[in-house]
């Protein structure tokens, strides 16, 4: 289920204006990467390059490999849509389609998909989706309902349901917990910590102390200026990158000096 | 594991995707297409018109002699009910946004369009029916007391069916689009504004002349604009009043009255025939041209205020 | 307005009691009143505070004026011959009494419908395209050409199809209903562009990203998270289209032309449509003029209670059925 991932020489551009600059790194399976660093510096969208989402954006390419197990994600002929079944993402602002209940919001994927399956299957795909997000037994009560009616943490883990309910085999997550409240944000940590056994996780966060929770590597973005490219400063273990940091910068910023 | 997941990434193009955007474009090229044809087939229908004889013109001369007091007819008919319609709709949408109370203010907002609802042949009806013989005696009065004021000399038309009617009613029937907008452009007034005027202890009125009207000011020349394109090209409410003669004439009450080129085409095409129809459809196009125009100003007023607006 | 409406009552009117008037008159001098008594008690600034105040009152009443005179007398003129022969004969062979609307209704639910069958799928896939697809040079040049659209007069618009028409069948004297079907169409596509634009803009796009990240392809996000988050709004804006189109006389006068009998063919001979009835009722009476005049009315009155119903179907499905949006 889950993959590895190699970023090979990568540059994202927005029109002309080049967002991100030579990142170099690779992600190792069942682990959890951070993404850290000052508003602005690219993490986000070196992100999405991950599966293919910048493209969303009217004007951003990229230049460079991407490869997941050894597949080039941006190849000729690679279709976006499947590199997105493949690698699920989770935004910054939980988003369930307003118009679907509980249930069918988990099913999205399939149905979106236009993808046969029998009852009894869907309800087993739910509820282990459900379960691994840590939500069934929350919901499993009101399967029927919309899903806009759950609490913003529990709108989030339903998020996540969706995704793994697509069976991908790495996760991104976009700050997927800056808009919600502390105990809600306890309780995605801690699912983040039970899905790293099935999944790759990359997530992306402002917050250096769930950084250093959750992830066993961290990555740090920096910006030398506004209008300059961000680009990938220090990638290390974790715990390394919290004590005794190789560059001045990262050191500055995870001690707080700045950002 | 590489080669059997290199596969699960590639795929042919999705004949979804592409039947989806094409009906997308095509759809959009029709709308290109339909005005494409808008213009070429009026165009072509109007050509024989412009070498047309006298004869054909009801003693006009040529097309333009013919269709000069039409065009007069049209922008005074329209320019008198915008005059008539904009000191009210400012009045309507200053009360909704800044004077009704909040949960009054939808409510009242919705009376307003209803009379957008009503369809112009009703405005006619009522406007010949009701209206003309209501404001008569208006008419006399103004043609006795002021009527040494050109505009208002007598003798007083015997029904009321005059231009003045005609503005009346279309004034009210431009009265919706001209209030709508006017009070959405109001009501986008940057709140620190006009909260920085009454903490300056201006009156509700001050701080409406000082932040509001301001901010609001290039919204309402492209509401007034938009307002003239509708009256510019309502053609029932004027074909149903006006007892029509074709004339240019600033006279407001008497029974002798310019018409608009759109009425002029309502009242004569069931009867044309032969060449009579292409002078009609040639007038048409003069009647969209100068819609366009009208409307064109009042697309760079809206423009010019996105770009200047500096308060987002 | 104010002004004319004011002497209006002054001179003519005032012999009887009349509502309309008493609430006029009662703005006015309260306007005149407060101004009076404030400049005296309060000042100079307070007093143009209060007199604004009212005569920004005086102007939505003076609004109120007309809208009432109208619907009071569309009603009260209307009910004479609102009664079930006007809704089951047509004017065949009618002189004088008699007679109904039947044709003219028909006439105008199928032209309207044919309009309407036209204009949604062109203005919707337009929307979409403007909306999801579009950039670039095409896309700038429909935003114009729908500006444009919509302010062609609505006479315009009918005789450009009278103009098409009659240069494809060769035939000067060109009448039927499905012209009158394009005419329309030409009016209501810009009106149907708009609003659905409108409402597709209002679909946050972190649904279509968060239906892309599923492996969701675009036409499929669009036609199964879009579309279905904006349905209600854009059945609004439809039927808003149509309210506007149904009350139009002078396109359907031209190229539908007029006809006292019935004819549910909308590709050959004239059809007559409840706008155009009302209008030749009124316009060429027969010998008893006061039979038609009612039917006319009559007429206002059907045609009016339509468009109300259709306003009011249109916001009770914004109330009723639109998503409610995280935001």
């Amino acid at each position: 289920m889950s993959k590895r991932i190699v970023v090979d020489d990568l540059n994202v551009f927005y029109g002309s204006f080049k967002a991100v600059e030579d990142v170099t790194l690779a992600i190792e399976p069942r682990t959890v990467t951070a993404f850290i660093g000052p508003s602005g510096c690219g993490k986000s969208t070196f992100l999405r390059t991950l599966n293919r989402m910048h493209e969303v954006i009217p004007g951003a390419r990229v230049e460079g490999k991407v490869l997941l197990d050894g597949d080039d994600l941006y190849a000729p002929g690679v279709d976006p849509v499947l590199v997105r079944r493949q690698v699920g993402m989770v935004f910054q602002r939980p988003n369930p389609f307003p118009t679907m209940s509980i249930r069918d919001n988990v099913l999205a994927g399939v149905k979106l998909n236009n993808r046969r399956m029998s009852k009894g299957d869907a309800d087993e795909l739910v509820e282990k989706s459900l379960q691994g997000a840590n939500l069934w037994n929350e919901v499993k009560d009101r399967l029927a309902k919309p899903g806009s009616g759950l609490s913003g943490g529990q709108q989030q883990r339903l998020c996540i349901a969706r995704a793994i309910a697509v069976e991908p085999d790495v996760i991104l997550m976009d700050e997927p917990c800056s808009a919600l409240d502390p105990i809600s944000t306890l309780a995605i940590e801690d699912l983040i910590e039970e899905m790293k056994n099935d999944y790759t996780i990359v997530i992306v966060t402002h917050n250096m102390q769930q950084a250093s929770r959750v992830s066993d590597r961290t990555a740090f973005f920096n910006i030398a200026g506004t209008g300059k490219p961000g680009k990938l400063i220090e990638y290390d273990d974790t715990a390394t990158m919290f004590s005794k940091p190789s560059v001045q910068a990262t050191e500055d910023y995870v001690s707080g000096r700045f950002g | 594991m590489t080669a059997s997941a290199a596969p699960r990434l590639r795929a042919k193009t999705r004949p979804g995707d592409r039947v989806f955007s094409g009906t997308a474009i095509t759809a959009g090229s029709v709308i290109v297409a339909i005005l494409a044809a808008v213009a070429i087939f009026l165009i072509a229908q109007s050509i024989p018109a412009l070498t047309v004889g006298a004869d054909d013109l009801k003693g006009a001369d040529s097309f333009w002699s013919y269709v000069g007091p039409l065009v007069f007819g049209t922008l005074w008919a329209a320019g008198l009910a915008l005059v008539l319609a904009l000191p009210v709709a400012l009045g309507i949408a200053l009360f909704i946004s800044h004077y009704a109370p909040r949960r009054l203010a939808q409510a009242l907002g919705y009376v307003i369009d209803l009379l957008a609802a009503v369809p112009s042949v009703v405005f006619g009806l009522w406007g010949i029916k009701v209206l003309a013989p209501m404001v008569l005696p208006l008419y006399v009065w103004l043609s006795d007391n002021v009527g040494w004021i050109p505009l208002f000399s007598g003798p007083v038309s015997g029904t009321g069916r005059t231009i003045l009617t005609v503005a009346i009613v279309l004034a009210v029937m431009i009265l919706p689009i001209i209030t709508a907008l006017c009070r959405e452009v109001f009501l986008q007034t940057p709140r620190l504004h006009e909260e920085a005027a009454l903490a300056l202890g201006a009156t509700r009125w001050e701080m409406i002349q000082m932040a509001v009207l301001p901010f609001g000011r290039p919204g309402i020349i492209s509401a007034a604009m938009l307002g003239l394109g509708r009256a510019l090209g309502e053609t029932m409410a004027v074909a149903m009043v006006l007892s029509p003669s074709v004339l240019i004439s600033f006279v407001l009450l008497q029974s002798q009255n310019p018409t608009t080129i759109a009425a002029n085409i309502a009242l004569n095409f069931p009867e044309a025939h032969g060449i009579g129809v292409n002078v009609l459809i040639a007038t048409g196009l003069v009647l969209f041209v100068i819609t366009f125009a009208v409307n064109a100003v009042a697309r760079v007023v809206i423009n010019s205020r996105k770009a200047f607006s500096g308060a987002n | 307005m104010g002004g004319l409406f004011a002497i209006l009552w002054l001179s003519g009117s005032m012999t009887e009691f009349s509502l309309v008037g008493t609430v006029f008159f009662g703005t006015v001098l309260y306007a005149v009143l407060i101004f009076a008594v404030s400049s005296v008690v309060e000042g100079g600034r307070k007093a143009k505070d209060r007199l604004v105040t009212a005569l920004v009152t005086t102007a939505f009443v003076i609004a109120l004026l007309p809208l009432v005179s109208l619907l009071s007398t569309v009603v009260a003129s209307g009910l004479a011959r609102f009664d079930p022969t006007f809704f089951s004969y047509s004017m065949r062979n009618v002189v004088g009494e008699g007679g109904g609307a039947l044709h003219a209704i028909v006439g105008t639910l199928e032209v309207t419908g044919m309009a309407t069958l036209m204009s949604v799928p062109i203005g919707l896939f337009t929307a979409i395209y403007l909306v999801e697809y579009g950039r670039g040079h095409l896309a700038r040049a429909i935003t114009f050409l729908v500006d444009v659209m919509t302010g062609i007069p609505s006479i315009v618009a009918g005789l450009f199809a009278f103009a098409l028409f009659a240069l494809l069948f060769r035939d000067p004297g060109v009448r039927f209903g499905f012209g009158g079907a394009v005419a329309l169409s030409v009016l209501m596509i810009p009106v149907v562009v708009r609003s659905s634009e409108e409402m597709l803009k209002l679909v946050p796009n972190e649904l279509r990203e968060a239906s892309y990240a599923l492996g969701v392809p675009k036409w499929l996000t669009i036609s199964k998270v879009v579309l279905p988050t904006s349905v209600a709004g854009i059945t609004t804006g439809v039927m808003l289209s149509i309210a506007r189109v149904i009350g139009e006389t002078a396109p359907l006068l031209i190229i539908a032309g007029f006809t006292q009998s019935m004819n549910y063919d909308l590709f050959s001979e004239r059809m007559m449509t409840l706008p155009v009835f009302v209008y030749t009722q009124y316009q060429n009476p027969g010998s008893d003029v006061g039979a038609y005049l009612d039917r006319a009315w009559a007429g206002a009155l059907t045609l009016i209670l339509i468009v109300m119903a259709l306003n009011l179907i249109a916001r009770l499905v914004a109330k009723l059925f639109a998503p409610k949006l995280s935001r």
